[in-house]
């Protein structure tokens, strides 16, 4: 033992801001890759129910790739790699725009993204089919069908583990330091390295994660009993 | 492209030095994820049991317990096992075992929503016949419920499996010697191939969870034919 407490350390002064800004980037990084992991995972989802066969095999192939490989090695291959991938040109421009964010970023997407359009396919594929077919002989088109019946329904399904999804992106976004986007784990990295306080500085990270996990997955709770009641087949 | 890079450094990545020197590469991932589950299902049968507990107490225990994992990322409880050690122990704890403490920790609260789950989803029927035959509460448990609930598990048992064989990718930041590290020992040393690297580590990866993956698919749909049912 023999280890002295000191809180006023992290909680004040200098310490205190940069386990703030971390946080900030934090939610920064996490709400524009969730957001670009959205807008990616549907045209995804969307090539996987397309009924194109050569779509179909490329959005298979995206989800079990990007899924069953760690983040962290997609990190470091988006980061490591991009010099060999892209044009000399675009990596200078890059460089000297703070490169470590827009890589994490992109890693971030696409790990997500692989994920979010798995839900959305199984959310969709969870409407018994005869939905389809009823509205079909009701006259509607396919993407009529889709429009007013399947997406409705399977819209709610969908939304608390799109959620969780998106709490795992925030968590996920913890691995970024490794490259050295200074979000909030690294930040209390540094101030462990600083202080010998560690203790203290991971105490208020987690405490930071935890609040955004507990209350959205409250938030969850209280959705799926409101609203998820009324869909039973 | 520079696949010979890969190629001749291709056992370092399988697995390290391993009869010279210590085990590293894919084998010590894949080392430190059997130990890990081996851990968090003991682990997490416990929690997921106390869960369902009827006592209030032991029921909140668990519930705090797994909210408050599942709400922290897993880099997180791997620095807390590894730099508070000191602050508990007095000494540092060797990377492999806090980074293994960490996995155990962190996957057996996901092991304990998967056994909560997996005991509510048995028809209610169960219980009652078995407390109805005269078994004690434990007894019906034990006998009765857990053999069918743990059976029907296995499928997510095993895509835990395979979340904590790419999660152990995370012990490469508190030094472990395990294959991505040992990617970035080679990349450190060629510098001139790290897409061929890291592809090809991550094609390692692939390989065995998604072949882990498909196994587990097959397996649910062979089960859900022969599980108790109620109306």
């Amino acid at each position: 033992m023999g280890y002295q407490f000191d809180w006023s350390l992290v909680l004040t002064g200098e310490y205190r801001d940069w386990l703030i800004d971390g946080f900030i980037l934090t939610l920064k990084i996490s709400g524009i890759a969730g957001l670009c992991a959205m807008i990616l995972g549907t045209v995804v989802a969307v090539m996987r129910l397309s009924r194109v066969k050569p779509l179909e095999w490329l959005s298979l192939a995206y989800t079990e790739f990007f899924r069953n490989t760690p983040l962290l090695v997609q990190i470091f291959f988006w980061y490591f790699g991009s010099e060999a991938l892209l044009p000399t040109a675009l990596n200078e421009w890059l460089y000297s725009h703070d490169f470590e964010f827009v890589a994490g970023t992109v890693a971030l997407t696409v790990y997500s993204s692989a994920f979010i359009a798995e839900e959305l396919r199984s959310g969709v594929f969870s409407i018994p089919k005869n939905q389809l077919e009823a509205s079909r002989a009701t006259g509607l088109s396919f993407l009529q069908g889709y429009r007013y019946v399947i997406l409705p329904q399977a819209f709610r399904i969908v939304i608390p583990p799109l959620i969780s999804q998106l709490l795992n992106l925030l968590k996920n976004s913890s691995l970024v330091m490794t490259i050295g986007v200074m979000e909030v784990t690294y930040q209390a990295r540094q101030v462990e390295s600083f202080t010998f306080h560690g203790f203290e500085s991971f105490t208020v990270a987690t405490v930071l994660y935890l609040a955004v996990s507990l209350a959205v997955s409250f938030a969850i709770t209280m959705y799926n009993k409101h609203f998820l009641r009324q869909l039973r087949y | 492209m520079r696949w010979d890079i890969v190629y001749n450094n291709l056992d370092y990545l399988l697995w390290g030095a391993y009869p010279e020197g210590p085990l590293g590469g894919i084998a010590m991932s894949i080392v430190m994820a059997v130990l890990g589950i081996f851990g968090a299902f003991w682990l997490g049968l416990v929690f997921g049991l106390m869960r369902l507990s009827q006592n209030r107490a032991l029921r909140w225990t668990s519930v705090v317990y797994i909210e408050v994992v599942r709400g922290t990322p897993l880099l997180m409880l791997v620095f807390w096992f590894y730099f508070l050690g000191p602050v508990l122990f007095g000494y540092t704890l060797p990377e492999f075992q806090s980074a293994l403490c960490a996995f155990i920790v962190f996957t057996a609260a996901y092991i304990a929503e998967i056994v909560r789950s997996g005991v509510n989803a048995l028809p209610r029927g169960q219980m009652e016949a078995a407390r109805g035959a005269g078994l004690t509460r434990y007894q019906a448990m034990r006998y009765v419920i857990l053999p069918q609930a743990l059976r029907n598990m296995i499928p997510s048992f095993v895509n835990q499996f395979v979340s904590l064989t790419k999660d152990t990718s995370l012990a490469y930041i508190i030094g472990v010697n395990e294959l991505t590290k040992a990617a970035t020992q080679i990349n450190n040393r060629e510098v001139v191939a790290p897409a061929e690297i890291f592809m090809a580590i991550a094609v390692l990866y692939f390989l065995i969870c998604w072949v882990l993956t498909a196994f587990s698919r097959r397996m649910e749909r062979h089960l859900a034919r022969y599980q108790a049912r109620g109306r």
